[in-house]
C-alpha cells in the first residue's frame, strides 16, 4: 500500500506544479509557448497510460544506463514516478486550464490596472480563485491516478495490488486476494469521492 | 496629464475608434457620454493600456502608453481605475483588496497599508465593513471598495468606466457621492457615465462620443445649453428625458 500512496502523491504534486506550468502555457501570448504545451497534451492525452510506463520502463533505464555508464542500475521507481506524473500532468494541465478561463477576464484587467505585472495577477488573483472552483475536479482526478497505479505492474514493480497478486499466487488464495484488494480499492476510492461530494456541496 | 492624440483602433475590420484627440489637465474632471458601442469605455482602457491602439499617441504625466519601453505596470500603478462591475478580488477581505497592490506594487510595509486602508475605508463609509468579503457587500459597497482600492496606490488621477451602470438606482446615489467628494478634492478625473447629474455638478468638460469619434468636446455649461451638433441633441434629450420619468 505504501508504494501505492508513494506513486499517487508524487504524482499529484509533480503533476500539479506541471500542469499548472503547461496550462499557463497553453493561455499564454506567445505562440511558441502554448504550441508546445498543446503538443504536449494532446500527445500525452491520446496514448494509454500503459504504453507510457513502458517506454519509461523499456527505453528510459536503457538510455541513462548507458549515459550513466552504470548497467545495473535501478531506477524503475524512479522512472515510474517520472511516467505516472507527466502523463497526469497533462490531464491537470487541461483541468487548470479550464479553471483559469472561467475566472472573468475582468480580474485579470483589475490586477493590470493596479500596477501588478502578468505573472503577479495571474499568481495572486487568478489561480487562487481557478484552483477553489477545481479542488473537486483535481481531487476526482487523483482518485483515477490512485486506482491508475496498479498499472505498474508492467515495470516489474509490486504495488499494493502487485504484492497482493503474488502472495494470492504462492499461497494458491489468488481469487480471494484479488478480491480483498478489490475490497480495498473499493473502500479508499468511496470514501475519497464522498468527501469530494460533499466538499462540491460546500463550494457551490 | 493625459494628451489623447489621433488616437485609432480597430478590432479587425471594426475601426472601433477614428482619430480620437482630447487632454485632460491637472485636477480636471472630464465626463465622456455616448451611446453604447461608441467607443467611449474603450478609450478610457487606451489610457491605461488595458487595450491597445493601432494608430496616434496617449500620453499620460509624460510616459506614452503605446510605447514598448513604457514600464506599463508602473504607469497602471499610478492612475487608478474603478470599472463597471467593481472587479474586487473575490478570494480576498476588503482588508486585503486595499493593500495587496500596496504591499506587491508599492512595496509599502503591512502596517502603513493597513493604516491607509482604514483610512480610505473611513472617507468612503465602509471601515465597519474591513474583514468581510466582497460577496457580503451591496453592489454600491462593493463599487465603493473598489475606489479605495484604487486610491490606496496614491494615484495621480482616476479613471472610471460606467461605475454605476451595474448598480441598482438606490445604490448609485452612495457612489456618485463619493465621487463627488473626491473631484471637489481635486482628484484628475476622467469618468464614463451616463449621469448627468453627476456631469452637471462637478464636471469641467463633457466628451461625447459617437461611431468610434469624439463628436463634442466642450465645458460642460456649453454642452448642456447649446450642444453643437444633432446628435448630441437627440442623446441629450433622450437621457434626460428618461431620468426626469424615473
Amino acid at each position: 500500500m505504501l508504494r501505492t500512496l508513494q506513486i499517487t502523491l508524487v504524482a499529484v504534486t509533480a503533476g500539479m506544479i506541471l500542469g499548472t506550468i503547461l496550462a499557463v502555457c497553453r493561455l499564454s501570448r506567445s505562440r511558441v509557448l502554448s504550441t508546445v504545451a498543446g503538443l504536449y497534451v494532446t500527445c500525452f492525452r491520446s496514448v494509454p497510460l500503459v504504453m507510457v510506463l513502458l517506454w519509461f520502463y523499456l527505453l528510459v533505464p536503457d538510455l541513462v544506463k548507458r549515459i550513466v555508464g552504470n548497467p545495473s542500475l535501478d531506477i524503475r521507481l524512479l522512472s515510474a514516478f517520472v511516467a505516472f506524473s507527466l502523463f497526469e500532468a497533462s490531464y491537470y494541465a487541461e483541468i487548470i486550464r479550464a479553471g483559469i478561463q472561467s475566472v472573468s477576464k475582468g480580474q485579470v484587467s483589475a490586477g493590470l490596472a493596479l500596477g501588478m505585472t502578468g505573472g503577479e495577477t495571474m499568481r495572486l488573483i487568478i489561480l487562487p480563485q481557478a484552483f477553489r472552483r477545481m479542488i473537486p475536479l483535481l481531487l476526482t482526478q487523483a482518485i483515477i491516478l490512485f486506482q491508475d497505479t496498479s498499472l505498474v505492474y508492467v515495470m516489474g514493480l509490486a504495488d499494493f495490488f502487485g504484492v497482493a497478486y503474488n502472495t494470492g499466487d504462492r499461497d494458491g488464495t489468488l481469487v480471494e486476494l484479488i478480491l480483498f484488494s478489490g475490497a480495498v480499492y473499493l473502500v479508499i476510492c468511496f470514501v475519497a469521492s464522498t468527501l469530494v461530494r460533499k466538499m462540491q456541496k460546500k463550494i457551490a | 496629464m493625459i494628451s489623447i492624440k489621433n488616437v485609432s483602433k480597430w478590432y479587425g475590420d471594426f475601426h472601433v475608434l477614428k482619430e480620437c484627440s482630447t487632454e485632460v489637465t491637472k485636477g480636471e474632471v472630464v465626463v465622456v457620454c455616448g451611446p453604447s458601442g461608441s467607443g467611449k469605455s474603450t478609450l478610457i482602457k487606451c489610457v491605461n493600456g488595458l487595450e491597445s491602439f493601432q494608430k496616434g499617441e496617449i500620453i499620460v504625466d509624460g510616459a506614452s502608453v503605446g510605447d514598448k519601453k513604457t514600464n506599463l505596470s508602473k504607469l497602471r500603478s499610478r492612475v487608478g481605475m474603478v470599472f463597471q462591475h467593481f472587479e474586487l478580488f473575490p478570494h480576498l477581505s476588503v482588508m486585503q483588496n486595499l493593500t495587496i497592490a500596496q504591499c506587491r506594487v508599492l512595496k509599502r510595509a503591512p502596517s502603513e497599508s493597513t493604516e491607509k486602508a482604514l483610512k480610505l475605508l473611513e472617507v468612503v463609509g465602509l471601515k465597519a465593513h474591513a474583514q468581510k468579503f466582497p460577496a457580503q457587500l451591496s453592489g454600491g459597497q462593493q463599487q465603493r471598495v473598489a475606489i479605495a482600492r484604487a486610491l490606496a496606490m496614491d494615484p495621480i488621477a482616476m479613471l472610471f468606466d460606467e461605475p454605476t451602470s451595474a448598480l441598482d438606482p438606490e445604490m448609485i446615489k452612495e457612489v456618485l457621492d463619493v465621487m463627488v467628494n473626491l473631484a471637489q478634492a481635486g482628484m484628475t478625473m476622467m469618468v464614463v457615465t451616463h449621469e448627468m447629474g453627476f456631469a452637471r455638478e462637478v464636471a469641467n468638460r463633457v466628451i461625447f462620443m459617437d461611431h468610434g469619434q469624439i463628436v463634442e468636446d466642450r465645458p460642460k455649461t456649453d454642452f448642456f445649453c447649446a450642444p453643437g451638433t444633432d446628435r448630441a441633441q437627440q442623446f441629450l434629450s433622450k437621457i434626460l428625458s428618461h431620468s426626469a420619468q424615473g
